[in-house]
């Protein structure tokens, strides 16, 4: 559930009421993953569960358990680009496709991905009894599903905005499909997909701690890896290692952050579609290695031929289907036929949905689950008021003094990438310590890690806000609440919005392991949405894990369509002078 | 010097006959943008589309390159049906539409992607390209690194080095400063005349005249609503051709009358069509009107300009000037005729004027001579509360203008009201109200 600032930023942000696609989406959603997971519990019976290597909680084993979670996490990163590319493609190209798949991803972003998890879990574990591969691939899943929608939405956003010109241009080159998709598609989606890929990557070591150690009803799995290795620790309150593990994961996120990220996004600067040159353009020394290196560039050039090679070949549909396709108005009869199937599916599920759900759950059930989502959606409440009485000040002093925002900056950004999930048992010994009621004190563990987001996109707001109109102030005397008011607030009130939205969307998220944790055998419950969804997990209850994520998905995707997106759109309006 | 008459033994190598193009309106009604369109491109001739914007120069344009289908009608290139993008086609466009992400010999080179070329022959070509329009030196550089004179020099190199037989420019020059364009049309033109490029003829969409006449062998006039040829001017100076010469201007001159007498008629058409509510007007501010005004009141105009010489005085093309001498015509300052702007007694009154006084007579004409004003007056002045919705206005006018223009004329009609003092508009409620009304402040 990443709601991430390139989706939503400016003009590739297209406006949506609430439609009639959205609670089809969510059963559609609902159905397929009850399906999945109630037809693989079936099989899993007589399951043994397979041999497990034992988790160490040696700090000499860290390093080793590092590379399992990275290794799994890139696994998961490289599955994340193929569904991109396929799905988002597919949406953007056929307008029926787009009817179906849009709405879909937009209520998976919103599906919290620990849902998933019990449903999926099941299923690969019976897809290789006895074997070690069916929990691995149930983690790169789990880590799949936390990053593949916001990469595919800001991929399909990217295609639908392709400048017209550019457009015009291939096509009066003729580009074959093929070399319009590399030439023109992707460097054009490039700039947002390597943002949300970054974003992606932070929001996956958030749940790779909860993926690695799981425990679904009788099923318990445990693969080597940092994710285990705190979960052993807070079993058997082991303060030392979590500590361990902090600096671990520490070390790992700087490493793959210079070897991955930095050369990545220096290197897709030459993709971003403004005709300026940068002020300061971004750099990475081991890009420049690499540039400076005879024999590496040698090597790059015979690469990069061989792809430029592949990447040229004229594949692309028939000419004469070409034609129909691009000058046939849409049919009717078409158009009707895939309405019906639609509409049979949708039925076909919601039957489905109730035949598996009516038998256990009863209205009861639900009063619980809504009266636990109002109570996180006011936690959820809360905090982005208090992150925003706190940072924004904060961001705002240091994004006028430019020497200060440039040491900052990294150092939000890092913040928000770290798994915020790691410090929990921190909080945990505190409040059993000074026995604080765990209903108020578990929940600033919920925006612990998303509230950078509202930081460090203040500080780029304030960085960017004209120096003209400062002047222009500081010349008028504006000072104080009215300064406020009429000068800055209204400058960074955009990039407020996007980082409010971000961080909104990862408290939800977060609620999930935030708000019922343990230590050792203490067991702090916050109550909450979240909590009830951990603990319907933790019992292997599907009907009421599929209920939780339904009130769940429901509130998040109210509060994006009620609140977020005309927050944006006025923020939009309002602070542009044009 | 070049052979500049249209030769009539040879086919035509693009061929437009009978082409109209209709948009959906948002009522779903059919907008017609083109009507009736007969075009052709003969070997060896530079032909010229002038008109103003919204005249559907560039979708004419398109047309001919197989970018858009026409609505209905009959494209022929080199006397077969044109279907699509086709080998032998190649477009220059304003915005340049180089690949960011590419450098100048990879943006030439991904026109020849689609040919299937051998690597070797591709560099080859790309390189001569680049060496012909004057890149040298520049092969590695990405185009933001470039001025806009020099990307506009990789859009024609992108263009030639698919050796196209038909070159379509796309107002190739309108981005560009001055200097800059006057540089490259006279090299596209030294290239051209000394026959250096393999291209057999050139359509050249702009809407700046004197470009027209220096570059193309024959101009064809756009009228707007719907966009139709109107008129037909030949072009038979010498190259190079002089600016200065007499016989230069009297076709820039011509070309001025043309489009002004086309301008008028639209003008006194829509203005009797539907009581005149529905009249597009031009976005020109209010500042812009009061500026021309004071330059034609003043020596050496004294109340009588030739367009032409006047726009060339203030460094105006055709989309700066028209815009506001139709204002000044539709709010009866100032006549239009024959190429040439005239103030009216009350034009000069205007020049003479102090603020307020302006104020006072630009409400009266704007009350008399803009039926929609007094229209929105007339209904603020009828509501209780004094105020109402602009989506009221909207949708009266979306009945018969498109999206854009509506957009346009209410954002005149709000300009012009606002300095007359006749209404208030409040862009947050997207409101209009009386001034002074208890809401407005």
């Amino acid at each position: 559930m990443e709601h991430h600032a390139e989706v939503l930023l400016g003009h590739r942000w297209r406006y949506r009421k609430l439609a009639w696609q959205d609670p089809v989406a969510i059963l559609l959603v609902l159905a397929t993953v009850i399906l999945l997971g109630s037809g693989a519990r079936q099989m899993v019976g007589p399951f043994v569960t397979a041999h497990q290597p034992e988790i160490s909680l040696s700090p000499v084993v860290l390093p080793g358990y590092a590379l399992r979670t990275t290794l799994r996490m890139l696994a998961a990163l490289a599955a994340s680009l193929i569904f991109t590319f396929t799905y988002a493609t597919l949406a953007a190209k056929s307008r029926r496709a787009e009817m179906v798949l849009i709405p879909l991803l937009d209520v998976l972003q919103s599906v919290p991905i620990l849902g998933y998890l019990s449903f999926t879990v099941v299923f690969f574990v019976s897809l290789f009894p006895g074997s070690v591969l069916g929990p691995e691939l149930a983690a790169i899943f789990a880590i799949f599903t936390s990053q593949a929608w916001n990469m595919a939405f800001s991929f399909y956003q990217g295609l639908r905005t392709v400048p017209t010109d550019l457009d015009e241009a291939s096509r009066s080159f003729r580009f074959s499909g093929w070399q319009r998709f590399w030439r023109l598609e992707v460097p054009f989606a490039m700039p947002g997909l390597i943002w949300n890929t970054m974003m992606s990557m932070s929001g996956g070591w958030f749940f790779v701690v909860a993926s690695e150690a799981i425990s679904v009803g009788d099923l318990q799995i445990a693969l080597p890896g940092i994710g285990s290795y705190v979960a052993l620790a807070i079993q058997q309150r082991d303060l030392a290692a979590v500590g361990f593990a902090i600096i671990a994961m520490t070390v790992t996120i700087v490493i793959y952050d210079q070897l991955l990220f930095r050369p990545l996004v220096a290197w897709g600067d030459k993709f971003r579609f403004e005709q300026t040159v940068t002020q300061t353009p971004p750099r990475s020394w081991l890009l420049d290695l690499f540039r400076s290196s005879r024999l590496l560039s040698i090597l790059a050039a015979r690469i990069g031929k061989g792809v430029h090679i592949i990447l040229q070949v004229r594949l692309g549909a028939p000419e004469a289907l070409r034609r129909l396709r691009r000058w046939s108005p849409p049919q009717r009869p078409v158009d009707l036929a895939w309405f019906a199937l639609i509409l049979g599916v949708v039925v076909y599920a919601f039957f489905d949905l109730v035949q598996f759900v009516a038998p256990t759950l009863g209205w009861a059930d639900v009063t619980i689950a809504v009266s636990n989502g109002a109570l996180t959606l006011l936690r959820v409440v809360v905090l982005i008021v208090l992150a925003t009485i706190i940072w924004v000040p904060v961001g705002v002093a240091v994004g006028l003094r430019p020497q200060l925002a440039e040491k900052i900056q990294p150092l939000a950004q890092f913040l928000a990438a770290f798994p915020a999930n790691l410090l929990f048992p921190v909080a945990v010994v505190l409040i059993v310590r000074f026995d604080l009621d765990p209903r108020v004190w578990l929940s600033p563990l919920m925006i612990l890690g998303t509230q950078w987001y509202i930081l460090f996109n203040v500080i780029a707001g304030a960085s960017a806000f004209p120096g003209d109109f400062r002047e222009a102030a500081a010349s008028f005397r504006i000072r104080g609440w009215r300064w406020w008011r009429d000068v800055m607030l209204p400058g960074i009130f955009p990039y407020y919005v996007t980082g409010a939205i971000t961080a909104s969307g990862g408290a939800w998220n977060a609620s999930i392991v935030s708000e019922a944790v343990s230590w050792g055998p203490t067991k702090l419950n916050g109550s909450g949405l979240g909590a009830y969804i951990a603990q319907m997990t933790e019992a292997g209850d599907y009907p009421r894990i599929a209920l939780g994520i339904a009130v769940m998905s429901v509130v998040v995707i109210a509060m994006n369509r009620l609140l977020w997106r005309p927050l944006y759109a006025f923020a939009e309006r309002r602070t542009r002078l044009e | 010097m070049r052979m500049t008459t249209v030769t009539t033994a040879d086919p035509p190598l693009i061929e437009l006959r009978k082409v109209c193009k209709a948009f959906a309106k948002p009522s779903g009604e059919p907008l017609t943008v083109l009507a009736d369109i007969d075009l052709s491109l003969a070997e060896g001739e530079i032909v010229g589309l002038l008109g103003r914007s919204g005249s559907g120069k560039s979708t004419l344009l398109r047309i001919a390159g197989g970018l858009i289908k026409p609505t209905s009608g009959e494209v022929l290139y080199r006397a077969a049906p044109l279907t699509g993008p086709a080998e032998g086609i190649a477009v220059v466009f304003q915005t340049f539409a180089l690949f960011p992400w590419l450098t100048v010999l990879e943006n030439v080179e991904a026109g020849l992607n689609a040919l299937g070329l051998p690597r070797e022959e591709t560099r080859r070509r790309a390189l001569s390209a680049i060496d012909l329009i004057g890149l040298d030196g520049f092969q590695s550089a990405y185009p933001r690194e470039l001025s806009g004179g020099m990307r506009q020099r990789v859009g024609f190199a992108r263009a030639i080095v698919i050796h196209p037989i038909v070159l379509l420019m796309d107002e190739p020059f309108s981005a560009l400063d001055v200097l800059t364009a006057e540089t490259l049309r006279t090299d596209f033109l030294d290239l051209w005349i000394g026959k250096h490029l393999p291209t057999r003829s050139v359509l050249l969409v702009t809407h700046n005249i004197e470009e027209a006449v220096q570059m193309c062998d024959r101009v064809l006039v756009l009228a707007s609503n719907p966009g139709r040829i109107a008129a037909q001017v030949p072009v038979r100076l010498h190259h190079p051709r002089n600016r200065l010469d007499p016989a230069f201007h009297s076709i820039v001159d011509e070309l001025y009358s043309t489009l002004t007498s086309r301008a008028v008629e639209g003008i006194t058409a829509l203005s009797q069509a539907h009581g005149g509510l529905v009249q597009p007007l031009p976005l020109v501010s209010t500042n812009r009107i009061a500026g021309l005004v004071e330059a034609l009141a003043s020596p050496p105009y004294e109340g009588r300009a030739n367009l032409g010489g006047i726009a060339r005085s203030l460094g105006f093309g055709v989309d700066d000037i028209f815009p506001i001498a139709e204002a000044l015509h539709i709010m009866e300052f100032a006549e239009l005729e024959d190429g040439a702007i005239k103030l009216t007694a009350a034009g000069r009154v205007f020049a003479e004027s102090a603020t307020q006084e302006r104020k006072q007579l630009f409400s009266e004409h704007l009350l008399r001579f803009v039926p929609l004003a007094a229209h929105i007056r007339q209904v603020l002045e009828e509501r209780e509360g004094h105020r109402a919705p602009r989506v009221r206005f909207e949708s009266e006018l979306e009945d018969h203008l498109n999206r854009a223009e509506t957009e346009k004329t209410l954002r005149a009609v709000i300009g012009w009201g606002r300095y007359a003092e006749l209404f208030a508009y409040d862009g947050r409620t997207r409101s209009f109200a009386l001034p002074g009304s208890p809401r407005e402040q």
